[in-house]
Formats: structure tokens, sequence, C-alpha cells
């Protein structure tokens, strides 16, 4: 069976793009839109990665990831953050919080593609 | 440097500019040129007649010779080296103060300059960071063009793709364009509006005391018994900032409501007979000694009073009020004196701290201060205490009170040795 990648990110066509290039190389992907409800869908899945964007409604991607990683069942996924924000606090606090990547938009397809090879390789 | 070990310095300078030789200015006053000499080179002291003879000569007025420099320059010109953490001959600074006033005004003129664009700088970085409409726009921007470029990526990638993946991309990149343009529209309005609700080229707190420092720190609109138009008076006094405004706002509530438990009519005369003691004003008129030094502090110069300074500050240390007053440099933020009664009061809330305060300098001027802390907001069980400490500062008393208490004014430009408040090294050489 395919290896499931699970998409947290609220803008459509970005969601449609990842979405499209991910299942091309064989993934099967599921995507959510929102913050709030996010840890519900993890914990649901759950995927054998999560690509996460910072900005979300409801719930911002850090606080979500926090929660990822102190919860027994999903403390090891590998995450990949998004976000729009390149500040280097950002991404220390990703590193911070136990994010596995992360990545600056606008980011290249290749460089989603690689970057999931590389963490599903890992896993 | 004392005053009186600059006077020679003074004097040889005035004899050069003139062009007059040594020799013949020791003989038009009767004195020796090797005794001149050694006057000229802060080697003897000089005064009276014989100072009165010099300045004759010189054609200049004795006092230019022999007093000393302005104190409030001084204290910018310390408090500049203190800013830029500069490495200079801060004993030094008196003797330049007196030989190149204006090159001082210059230094101290440029420093306060630095500090208001420091000031700016720091606002237009927080604006970048952390202005919501900016942060908004621009991530619209990057959102947009993410899809474009994603969507534009897969349609050139040389791949198969089925027809309605790329009608559904190109659709895609279409929206995202139209978007992108409407965002980045709005981003370029956003840049183009001048800033006028912006905050102003200095910190509000700044702006609160220069408006106060205009009117001596008295209010007489405030001084009337009953309603007073508040929002009126600040509108008058800080037009710049909102932040200003409401810190003005609660300085003039405070203020009011001090006059209105203390009356100038009865309380002038009160302080007068009570020589300035907070304790026993506080006892005649029944309340707090904290209001009692900020009621001191807000008297009118012109009415003969002591010269008084004050200060507020908060538990860690940032100055949430400064009157200032000769000598006494203030720091706006982290950079006092920790054996400031202002702060040791923090070790003893509510108790009434009463000390004479001796500055390193020369002129080893004392200073008279009065500090209580209290604390503030509404009381509550386990809440965590907050406090706010007020010192009035007095300089000069009269007579010592106590044994001074050898503080500074800031680490950096003390030159005390052995000091176990002190947290860095000074720059005094």
């Amino acid at each position: 069976m395919a290896k499931r990648v699970l998409l947290i990110e609220d803008e459509p066509n970005i969601i449609e793009a990842i979405s499209f290039i991910l299942s091309r190389d064989g993934w099967t992907v599921h995507t959510h839109e929102n913050g709030t409800s996010a840890m519900d869908k993890v914990l649901a899945l759950p995927p054998d990665l999560i690509i996460l964007d910072v900005m979300l409604p409801g719930r911002s991607g850090f606080d979500i990831l926090r929660d990822l990683r102190a919860t027994a069942e999903t403390a090891k996924i590998p995450v990949m953050m998004l976000t729009a924000r390149g500040q280097a606090r950002d991404r220390e606090l990703a590193e911070r919080l136990g994010a596995n990547h992360f990545m600056t938009k606008p980011f290249s397809n290749a460089e989603v593609r690689d970057h999931v090879r590389e963490l599903m390789e890992a896993t | 440097m004392a005053i009186d070990a600059i006077i020679g310095t003074r004097i040889r300078d005035r004899r050069m500019d003139q062009g007059i030789r040594q020799a013949n200015l020791a003989k038009t006053v009767g004195i020796s040129a090797s005794y001149l000499n050694l006057i000229e080179h802060n080697k003897r002291r000089i005064a009276g007649k014989l100072l009165s003879d010099i300045a004759r000569a010189l054609s200049v007025p004795p006092e230019q010779l022999s007093q000393g420099v302005n104190t409030s320059l001084l204290d910018r010109l310390h408090s500049a080296a203190a800013n830029l953490s500069a490495t200079v001959e801060l004993t030094r600074a008196e003797d330049m103060a007196v030989r190149f006033p204006g090159w001082t005004a210059l230094i101290v003129a440029q420093s306060q300059q630095l500090s208001a664009l420091h000031d700016r700088v720091q606002v237009l970085n927080d604006r970048m960071t952390y202005d919501p409409e900016l942060a908004g726009s621009l991530h619209e921007v990057i959102t947009a063009v993410t899809a474009v470029k994603s969507a534009a990526s897969i349609l050139v990638s040389g791949e198969r793709i089925d027809a309605d993946w790329q009608a559904r991309f190109h659709r895609n990149i279409y929206d995202d364009s139209v978007r992108l343009a409407a965002s980045s529209e709005a981003l370029i309005r956003y840049l183009d509006t001048p800033d006028t609700t912006g905050p102003p080229q200095t910190a509000p707190v700044d702006e609160v005391e220069t408006a106060l420092a205009q009117v001596g720190y008295h209010i007489a609109a405030l001084e009337r018994s009953g309603q007073v138009n508040i929002p009126k008076l600040v509108e008058e006094m800080t037009p710049r900032s909102d932040p200003a405004a409401d810190l003005m706002t609660r300085f003039m509530q405070t203020y009011h409501a001090d006059a209105a438990k203390m009356p100038l009519a009865q309380f002038v005369p009160a302080a007068r007979d009570a020589d300035y003691d907070p304790v026993a004003l506080s006892h005649q008129f029944l309340v707090p000694v904290d209001a009692v030094l900020r009621r001191l502090a807000s008297l009118p110069a012109t009415d003969g009073h002591l010269p008084m300074g004050l200060a507020v500050a908060d538990a860690s240390g940032a100055m949430l009020f400064r009157k200032p007053v000769g000598g006494f440099a203030l720091p706006r933020a982290g950079a006092g004196c920790p054996l400031w009664p202002l702060f040791t009061a923090f070790g003893r809330p509510n108790q009434p701290i009463r000390a004479e305060v001796a500055l390193p300098d020369a002129s080893a001027q004392r200073f008279l201060c009065y500090a209580i802390a209290t604390p503030v907001g509404a009381a509550g069980f386990d809440a965590p205490p907050v406090l706010h400490a007020t010192m009035l500062i007095i300089p000069d008393p009269a007579q010592g009170t106590t044994e001074s208490i050898p503080a500074g004014v800031s680490c950096r430009i003390c030159p005390r040795t052995g000091c176990a408040a002190r947290r860095e090294p000074s720059a005094m050489r």
C-alpha cells in the first residue's frame, strides 16, 4: 500500500498542485484545510508524513506541531513545515518544536517532491 | 575634574587666544611668570583679587573663568557617552564642556538625534514585523505566487497531463494571477500611503516628558477643583501620537487626583512649614507618601521652592516617569544605579526611605532622596506582586542627614571601585 501524506493547508490551489505532484510520485495524498480539527484528522488516519502550513484558520501550524510531538501516537511522524514567512525565528521555532524540514513559500515542486521522498525513506 | 582645577586651563586658553605672553600677563597682575605657570597648569588654587585682576587683564568677566559648566549640558554629555557605551575620557568631560561648549552641544544634539533615529528604526522594524495589514498583504502575495509557480511548473514539466487537469491548472493560474494583481495593488497602496497614524519620531514617554518639561511639570489647569476636561488638555499638550496621549491622560488623572487631595493653597505653606518632609505632609493631608512625592515634584518652579526631580520605576528597573534635576541623570531604561533608594525601596515595600546619595564626580554633589515602593492595581489573593517605586530627588541638601550612599549614575560612567552593585566595567579612565 502506498504511503500516506497528509497535507494540512488552507489554500485550495496550493493543495491541488501539491496533491497532483505527490500523487504522481506514488504517494496517497489526504488533505485537510482547518487548524482546529487537524489533530483529529491525524489521529484518524494516521499518515506516514505530514506537510503542515504555519498559517491556518483556527490554529497555527506551530501549535499543531507541538501537539503532534506531545502525543504518543503522532510523536514520530515526520513533519515538513510550509510557511510564507522565512524569518530565522520561525525556522528556529519549527526546529525546536521538532519539525523535520522547513520550507519557505514560494517553493519549487521538485523541492517538495525530493524532501517528501527523503523523509519517507527515513521512516 | 573639579571647577577649581580647570580655572587655570581657562586662563591659559584665554591668554593664548589673545596672543598674550605668559610673562606679560604675569607682570600685568603683579605675579611671577613661574607662579602664573603653576596656576595655568592647575597646580595652584586661585580666587579673589588675583582672579579678578587676571580676568580684567584678559577682558573677561571673572565668573567666566570661575563658574562651573552648565550641569544640564554635562549630564547630557555623560548620557551621550553612556548611550553609545563609548570609551571616552569621562573624567575630562567638564573640561571639554567648558573649553568647547559648541562642540559639546553638537555631540549632545547628535546623540539625541541618534537616539530618536534609533527609536524610529525600532518602530519601523516593529511595523514590518508585526503590522497585521502588511503581514496579511505579503502573505496574500506569496501565497498567490506559490500557487501560480506550482501550477505553471506542472504545466511546463513536459510530462503528460490529462486534459481535465490541464484545464484545472490553467484556470487556477488565471484565478491566482487575478488574486496576485489585486493583492499587489493593495500592497502598493499600503506602502505608498503616508504613515499619518504611525508612531512619532520619539518614544511616547519622551513626548510626554518633553511636553511636561515645557510647563515645568506644573499644570495650572489641573490645580482647579472640580471637573477638568482632561482629554482637551491632553490634546493641547501631546497631539502627536495615541500612545503618548494615553500616557499623558494617565499622568493628568493622577496629577488631578493628587491636587484635589492636596490643594496648592494649603499644600504650599504646609510644605514650607514641614521643610518639604514628605512623611509629615502625608500625615497632615492623610494621603500616601508616593502621592506627596509626586505633589512636591509638581510645585511651580517660580515660587522659590527647592528644585526637585522625580523618578518612577517598576520592579524591572524600567523608568516609567522622569522629571530630571540638575546633576542627577536618570536613564530611561535599565541603566541606573541599583544603589539608588528608588531601587532599594523594592526590598521594603510600603516603607518610606530617606537617604542621601553622593555621586562620584568631582563636585561630589549630594542629593537627598525620598523613596517608597507601593503596590499597584487592585488587591487580590495570590496575585503576582506589581510594585512601582517613586523617588523624589532634592539636590544639595542644606546639611547632611546621614552618611551618604556612594552611588553613581550608571555603571558605565561610574569610576567607583569595589562596588558590589557593579554590573559592567566602567569606561572611566
